[in-house]
């Protein structure tokens, strides 16, 4: 048996030093990461000293395949990068490619298109409750955030028969007019949203230990955001009264009549509460829409072929986790010469770091739920 | 005759060439219905905004113009970063957007760098472009705006494009090790890296 030796004094030193530093892989196959995100934690006992996120496990070239595909050919497939928010998705691209072509939708399909956005900006917040709920430990909402989703599902269902990835909108306007019970289907669905609304805030608010796993975690105050270019509500809990609704409407935004929550101190807690009050605020214009829904043709005057003048364009959507934005620059041809998508939760998971540093190993799962990212949109 | 489907009682004729436009007159002569114009609308973009950047910039600030509507700026790639640098500390773009590139390829200057701006408290939007040749540096803006980490590192990743003064420029959605560039045009739509594939995922092709 060799005998053990001690290393002089300030090598011990240092080699105890680093003992005390921890490297842990979180993930990818974790269940509170949402999907395949790995995060590679630097601890300190249990303090997060720093992350690193390794990203790319569902990057599937999204761009790329744009570049080979004819406009209407890609448009399916931008529902498959926010699979929870497909309708979003498919607006923001249909309106980028309708800026190229400069194309007026027609009211009836922007009213249809705002009713659909907000259904799906509803059915996107319930699953990030559930599912932030269920990480930090409350397994109840998750079960009720699900049956309330449902009923969304089916309206997208009976509309354009898909549930996720629906395809809802085509560049120009519609596809499909809506069905005969669809007003009173969403009036339905508000109604109960609100009611329900009630029983996740019974659930949870007052719950000292939601309360005390959300209260103060992953802070990230306005400064912060506007530098790391987060948006959604994380930047609403910030303090930050901005949404691309308002600050610069599209769709008939501007004629609906809602407000922007806002929190103060830009935690978990914070963000929850903005969340559902959008939720309240999607009903709100839910029913404004639905009440004037006007008659008239779904799509503008968009031939069979389309191919917009050589060009580029910009154009931005608030989705429901944050700006989600299209740079589509067109050479004149039937394919786009290129597409870029400005994801919003790719940016805002760029802030992990930043809002994990000094907080505890258990509330980086917390952390990671807030920011409410979905893996097919970070990788594409 | 069940095997030939033109059942008319003349035989076609043999295909011929088409006759001259001339000797055709007594048919309609099919015009192409008159098409959109061909650009974007593109028209000078006027304010103090412009005219201070285009005064303190000089050439180096070659357009600023109104592309369907949007701002867009266009400058040298040696400007860009002070560009930007102006735009956020003196004129109030705390947001940067999106940092992304284009690839053309017959270019001199092959990519086309694209920085995407916003301003809150004017509610504005803007858009610059630096054109950059196969090999040069693009400046990193890591030191204006946080997101440009992570968003540089995409550029990077896609299109091989290097930022200078990057502090961790590293792939981010590809592998470490793959070879290749996928964004750039001449990057097949089917390529991969068959001896990473072959290594890490032990079979012989992804597709």
């Amino acid at each position: 048996m060799a005998e053990t030796t001690l290393a002089p004094p300030e090598v011990q030193a240092e080699t105890l030093l680093d003992s005390n530093e921890l490297v842990l892989n979180m993930g990818p196959q974790h269940p509170s990461t949402h999907g395949v995100l790995r995060v590679i934690l630097k601890l300190d006992g249990e303090t997060v000293l720093g992350t690193d996120c390794v990203i790319g496990y569902l990057h599937r070239g999204v761009e790329k395949i744009a570049e080979n595909r004819t406009f209407q050919q890609f448009a399916p497939y931008v529902d498959r990068m926010d699979y929870v928010a497909a309708v979003s998705n498919g607006l923001g691209y249909c309106m980028a490619v309708e800026k190229l072509l400069d194309v007026e939708v027609p009211p009836r399909a922007q009213a249809v298109r705002v009713i659909l956005t907000e259904l799906n900006r509803i059915a996107s917040h319930l699953l990030w409750l559930g599912t932030h709920a269920l990480d930090i430990g409350a397994i109840t909402p998750v079960f009720l955030c699900f049956r309330e989703r449902e009923e969304v599902l089916k309206i997208f269902e009976n509309y354009c028969g898909a549930r996720l990835t629906t395809h809802a909108f085509r560049i120009g306007g519609l596809q499909y007019e809506t069905y005969d019970t669809f007003e009173k289907e969403c009036l339905d669905f508000c109604d109960l949203m609100e009611q329900k609304l009630k029983e996740y805030h019974d659930l949870l608010t007052g719950n000292r230990i939601w309360v005390r796993r959300t209260k103060g975690v992953g802070i990230l105050n306005a400064a912060d955001c506007k530098d790391y270019g987060v948006t959604g509500p994380l930047i609403r809990a910030a303090g930050v009264e901005w949404d691309l609704r308002k600050a610069q409407p599209y769709c008939g935004y501007e004629n609906y009549d809602f407000d922007i929550p806002t929190a103060k101190t830009g935690d978990t807690f914070d963000r929850y509460m903005v969340r559902m009050e959008e939720m309240v605020q999607s009903c709100r214009i839910i029913r404004q829409a639905v009440d004037a829904l006007p008659e008239g043709p779904i799509k503008g005057k968009v031939g069979k072929v389309i191919k917009p003048p050589p060009g580029e364009a910009y154009v931005s959507i608030e989705a429901p986790k944050g700006e989600l934005g299209y740079y589509i620059v067109s050479d004149g041809s039937l394919n786009p010469y290129r597409v870029r998508v400005r994801p919003p939760s790719f940016v805002n998971l760029g802030a992990l770091d930043k809002m994990c540093r000094g907080s505890l190993v258990a509330d980086v799962v917390a952390i990671i739920g807030t920011i409410d990212i979905v893996l097919g949109e970070v990788d594409r | 005759m069940p095997d030939t489907p033109n059942s008319d009682d003349k035989p076609r004729p043999a295909p011929s060439p088409r006759p001259p436009a001339a000797a055709g007159a007594d048919r309609p002569v099919r015009r192409p219905v008159p098409k959109k114009p061909a650009e974007m609308p593109c028209e000078p973009w006027e304010g103090t905004l412009p005219s201070a950047l285009q005064e303190r910039f000089g050439d180096r600030l070659s357009r600023a113009v109104l592309l369907g509507g949007q701002k867009l700026l266009v400058a040298d790639i040696a400007a860009a970063f002070e560009v930007l640098s102006c735009l956020k500390q003196e004129h109030g773009f705390d947001y940067l957007v999106d940092v992304t590139a284009v690839h053309w390829p017959d270019k001199p200057e092959q990519f086309e760098i694209v920085w995407t701006l916003y301003s809150f408290s004017a509610n504005e939007r803007v858009r610059l472009k630096a054109g950059l040749a196969e090999g040069d540096l693009a400046p990193s803006v890591t030191a204006l705006y946080s997101s440009a980490n992570w968003l540089e590192r995409e550029v990077y990743d896609m299109f091989g494009i290097e930022f200078k003064d990057h502090p961790d420029l590293r792939r981010i959605l590809m592998p470490d090790e793959w070879e290749g560039f996928p964004l750039r045009k001449e990057y097949g739509i089917v390529q991969q890296d068959s001896d990473w594939v072959r290594e890490n995922l032990k079979i012989e092709s992804a597709q």
